[in-house]
């Protein structure tokens, strides 16, 4: 593990109702995550990845057991304060890109900055420094629609990562890329890692992720199955 | 101020959706505002019609007098009180007197209102200056009369009628002028002559039927048993009329507006179905549900703002022209029973105009954000599953 847990995941369970009965996501959770990690909770799709993620993003809270995050337990903020934590904590980042389509790719990115309350200025700074990480700073006034799948989830990983957030999830990022866009992509994320100490936290079953991952965790059935430092390339 | 941003791009971002339902709804508000204007243009046109003609500003009547009831008139006459007889002698006042007969225009006989009042009198808007003349019963009609009677200027015709003490009596009465006006009331079934000669015929000296007040005289506050009936009284059937014309105009705004604001609920549940997705993501980007709600109500409410300055750009031109031109009405308007002329003017006052814009802007943002309640339940990790809770 990397320097100070930022995240803690103790004992988590979460179900969900299904028919009658409930379906169990996540059993008897236990991780922590440190700062300026780089870590992949890998597993087949339906092993609980998500569910995870979501949960560690405030999005969700656990059936049983709590997750602290940035000192805070999710069981127990509010609406709002969950939203704020994400606000100002975290950034996401999804396999689907989930881009504005009516905002252009700077609109885009000016969103968590304009949730934050940043001031037009430092937002603008702000904005050209994080399409400049994701080499886009030529696209600021393109619509997704105009974009490629690679292009989209640069503009969504500098829409994570304009506000220098301490933790980014990343949600099967590469799923919809092909291999050149996917390393392209990770490159970037790795980078940026290094260059600012992020936490990264990806949900994958995809091998060219996992290839450039520091840790990974593997679920198996909502399980942690195996927790190992990794070599990367 | 976020949420107020964010609101205004998607709606513009929106594009062709929006501009539909801007302008079905801006169609809406301009017609509502023409219709409303012209019932208050034809409210007021009416009543100032009635008032230079007719009504003056106010009435003493005897208290036998009642204008549905003709029978009544055999009696509704009586020695003009004294404190009405000095606004008469200062001009400020015009007494007329009214009985009932028969005239018979080329040998034909048509019931009528024969009517004595002061040749020389202000107070209403009737030519009776070309009363004074003649050692003929000189007459003065309208033209609806004078076309139901088939009657013209120089026409003689005989008057026939019942005096003070039950005799029948008759005369011919020589046309003397034609007047023209749009409050038939004075016009239809009346003949007009000189008081004087009226109350010599009837036998009814210094009597009268009702005594016209002028517009700024000070109304005593008692004449004798004769009642006062002040304008509003008077003008009771024309607000009544008004009230009904503008139930079956609300309707058909209502009906009008309804669907307009259906198609902004319409875009409203729509909107939250396809962007499911959207709300997810904004919400992990940090934006509560109560912003998300503001976000699709102020959307909502921008329609209607939209739909006021694109009617503001293509209807102050066309109302300010109907308000200069008017709007022209056909010829069997006269049978409306409203003092209406050729042409309605209609009147947009302020409050009209404001009243309207509040009303629909209102009811759009009610509108809105009637659906986005849903929001309140929605989980966001149902949301960016594309699920609503």
């Amino acid at each position: 593990m990397d320097k100070a847990a930022i995240i803690t995941v103790e004992n988590v369970y979460k179900s969900f109702p299904m028919g009658t009965g409930e379906f169990t996501a996540l059993k008897e959770v236990n991780l922590t995550f440190g700062e300026g990690e780089f870590t992949g909770i890998v597993g087949p799709s339906g092993s609980g990845k998500t569910t995870l993620l979501n949960i560690i993003g405030s999005l969700d809270v656990p059936t049983k057991g709590k997750a602290i995050v940035m000192g805070r337990n999710i069981n127990d903020l509010t609406q709002k304060e969950a939203a704020d934590l994400r606000n100002r904590y975290l950034g996401f980042i999804f396999q689907t890109y989930n881009l504005l389509p009516v905002y252009n790719v700077y609109e885009n990115v000016e969103l968590p900055l304009l949730l934050l309350g940043m001031p037009s200025k430092e937002r603008d700074t702000a904005i050209r420094q994080a399409l400049d990480w994701v080499g886009l700073s030529d696209k600021i006034e393109s619509r997704p629609a105009q974009l490629s799948g690679g292009e989209c989830q640069r503009v969504a990983i500098a829409r994570a990562m304009v506000k220098k957030p301490k933790i980014v999830l990343a949600d099967e990022p590469t799923a919809n890329l092909d291999a050149k866009n996917s390393h392209h992509i990770l490159r970037t994320m790795e980078a940026l890692n290094r260059e600012l100490g992020t936490t990264f936290i990806f949900a994958t079953h995809d091998e060219k992720v996992i290839r450039y991952l520091r840790r990974k965790v593997s679920l198996e059935d909502g399980k942690v199955v195996a927790d190992q430092s990794m070599k990367t390339q | 101020m976020v949420t107020l941003k964010l609101a205004y791009k998607n709606i513009i971002g929106a594009g062709l959706r929006t501009w539909l339902n801007v302008v079905v709804l801006s169609f809406s508000f301009v017609l509502i505002i023409w219709t409303q204007g012209l019932y208050k243009g034809m409210n007021q046109q009416a009543s100032r019609a009635m008032k230079e003609m007719e009504l003056g500003g106010g009435q003493f009547w005897h208290p036998e007098y009642d204008p549905y009831d003709p029978l009544t008139l055999e009696d509704s006459h009586g020695p003009i009180p004294e404190e009405l007889q000095v606004l008469i002698d200062k001009g400020e006042a015009v007494p007329i007197l009214i009985t009932s007969a028969t005239i018979y225009p080329d040998g034909r006989f048509q019931t009528v209102q024969l009517k004595g009042i002061l040749p020389e009198q202000s107070i209403l808007g009737l030519p009776t200056g070309s009363l004074r003349n003649g050692q003929e019963l000189p007459v003065l009609i309208g033209t609806r009369m004078a076309k139901s009677a088939n009657l013209d200027i120089g026409d003689y015709f005989t008057i026939r009628w019942r005096d003070a003490r039950g005799v029948f009596d008759a005369i011919d009465g020589k046309v003397v002028n034609i007047f023209r006006t749009t409050v038939g009331a004075v016009d239809r079934g009346q003949i007009w002559v000189p008081i004087d000669r009226l109350r010599e015929m009837l036998g009814m000296p210094g009597e009268g039927t009702i005594v016209v007040i002028g517009k700024d005289t000070v109304v005593p506050e008692k004449a004798g048993d004769w009642v006062f009936r002040n304008l509003d009284y008077l003008l009771r059937e024309i607000a009544e009329v008004i009230r009904t014309k503008k139930v079956g105009a609300s309707i058909m705004y209502a009906l009008l507006l309804s669907m307009a604001l259906l198609a902004i609920f319409d875009t409203q549940v729509l909107s939250l179905f396809r962007r499911r997705k959207e709300m997810g993501t904004l919400m992990a980007l940090g934006m509560t549900r109560g912003m998300l709600i503001r976000i699709f109500t102020l959307e909502g409410a921008f329609h209607g703002i939209l739909a006021v300055l694109v009617g503001a750009v293509y209807g102050v031109p066309l109302l300010i022209w109907f308000e200069k031109n008017g709007w022209p009405l056909p010829d069997y308007a006269d049978d409306f029973g409203m003092a209406l002329g050729n042409t309605l003017y209609p009147i947009y006052g302020a409050w009209l105009v404001i009243g309207t814009t509040l009303l629909i802007l209102l009811a759009v943002t009610i509108v809105s954000f009637l659906p986005t309640r849903r929001i309140a339940k929605l989980k966001p990790t149902d949301a960016l599953r594309g699920k609503i809770s």
